[in-house]
């Protein structure tokens, strides 16, 4: 079992163990819906969302498959448990706002691959977290993951006026500022304690 | 005539995966996993060597079974069928070096969720036979690899000053302690990507160049 505080949890997932700009994870989405800060915002939310559902369910599957002594089978359980609620989550959206249905696009089933929510179920396993940390940290992570995602659209937004080079447009130019951003997040380091 | 057309048909297959199409410098997929294993090179390749046998599988199996499975369920399929794969590697690493795994981490579990492999088996083994699938497969897993060991090659000279462990340069060779740091790999994979825009636009302003690369 782990002890460490719930606070501690959730600073240590959203600023510096950011699941984004120190752990490389979700970087598809974070390259690729990064254009507008507004839908960054509601990506943010349905991965946070997504990241809860499997955090509990990745809780209770971890307990069940110890107890029948088949932890093999954790990854293979882990993956179907997230595609399915991804299928939620769109069914959802699709219903309630059609619009950010079309603005999220081929993203949205690609949650489903975002390794963010994979190793946070993985993460969460390893660190031997009760069901109250786990909830907590997948509401880190997925602050975390909303906060690296609003920032980086809130720069693009402004690049898209600058004049740039030819050569730099798009990805590597993408990247760069990630490289900052991620340099920026190390002045966090030693927060949590 | 037929015969010739396959055989080039079958290279074409091998070769676009490791330039013209490769995974990651012209695609731009399974940035996770490039980025956080590339610290070291001896990392990086064993990550794309994992990738690779994980990719070869999922495509062989993939494509044997691309008439049973139902359209609705494809995606879920795949992902099942991948996943079975990475779990067993993920302990073959496991038995072959503690150490390793432990470089890896939780990125060995994480192919599952490589882009690439369920890129490539929607886009290509899902379609075609089994031995253009598994050529595909080889051709992205090299390039895959080959693209992991450019960045991990790179950082780890900067970094530590030294290639697969081996101290390269001389010692009084100031490290560049931020090319290990999670920024590191951004603007490394950022400078390879300037450095192929760049060759690829001076080749486009050379008429007669532009010509052969317009025929192949």
């Amino acid at each position: 079992m782990n002890d460490e505080a719930l606070w501690t949890i959730f600073v240590n997932a959203t600023l510096i163990n950011n699941f984004v700009l120190a752990y490389f994870l979700g970087i598809c989405p974070f390259l690729g819906v990064s254009g507008k800060i507004a839908t960054g915002v509601r990506m943010g939310g349905a991965v946070t969302f997504v990241m809860l559902i499997s955090s509990l369910c990745a809780y209770g599957i971890h307990k069940l498959l110890i107890a029948l002594g088949a932890p093999y089978l954790e990854l293979i359980s882990f993956i179907v448990v997230i595609a399915s609620a991804v299928q939620l989550v769109e069914m959802f959206i699709k219903k309630v706002s059609p619009a950010l249905f079309r603005a999220l696009g081929i993203f949205l089933p690609l949650i489903t691959t975002n390794c963010a929510i994979l190793a946070l179920a993985l993460f969460q396993t390893n660190k031997g977290y009760g069901l109250a940390q786990c909830l907590v940290y997948a509401l880190g992570g997925g602050a975390g993951f909303t906060l690296a995602l609003v920032l980086m659209a809130g720069l693009r937004e402004k690049l898209e006026l600058a004049s740039v080079p030819d050569v730099a447009r798009g990805t590597a130019l993408a990247l760069v500022i990630a490289g900052l951003l991620s340099m920026a997040f190390m002045g966090f380091a030693g927060l949590g304690g | 005539m037929a015969t010739a057309a396959a055989t080039s048909g079958g290279m074409d297959d091998f070769v676009k995966g490791i330039w013209r199409e490769n995974p990651v410098f012209v695609q731009v997929l399974g940035m996770c996993p490039t980025l956080a294993v590339s610290n070291t090179a001896r990392n990086a390749l064993a990550m794309g060597l994992a990738t690779g046998f994980v990719l070869l599988a999922a495509n062989a199996s993939i494509s044997t079974i691309r008439r049973f499975v139902p359209k609705q369920v494809r995606i879920a399929t795949y992902i099942l069928v991948i996943a079975s794969f990475v779990t067993a590697v993920d302990y073959l690493i496991q038995a072959i070096s503690l150490e390793l795994h432990q470089a890896l981490g939780a990125f060995i579990a994480l192919i599952v969720v490589n882009c690439i492999i369920l890129g490539r088996a929607e886009a290509f083994a899902s379609k075609h036979p089994v031995g253009r699938s598994v050529l595909d497969a080889l051709g992205m897993a090299l390039g895959f690899a080959l693209a992991l060991f450019c960045l991990g090659a790179v950082r780890e000279l900067l970094g530590s000053g030294t290639l697969f462990g081996a101290a390269v340069l001389p010692a009084r060779f100031q490290e560049w302690v931020v090319m290990i740091l999670p920024s590191g790999g951004f603007f490394t994979l950022a400078a390879w990507l300037l450095l192929f825009a760049w060759w690829r636009q001076r080749r486009e302003r050379r008429p007669q160049v532009a010509a052969n690369g317009g025929a192949r």
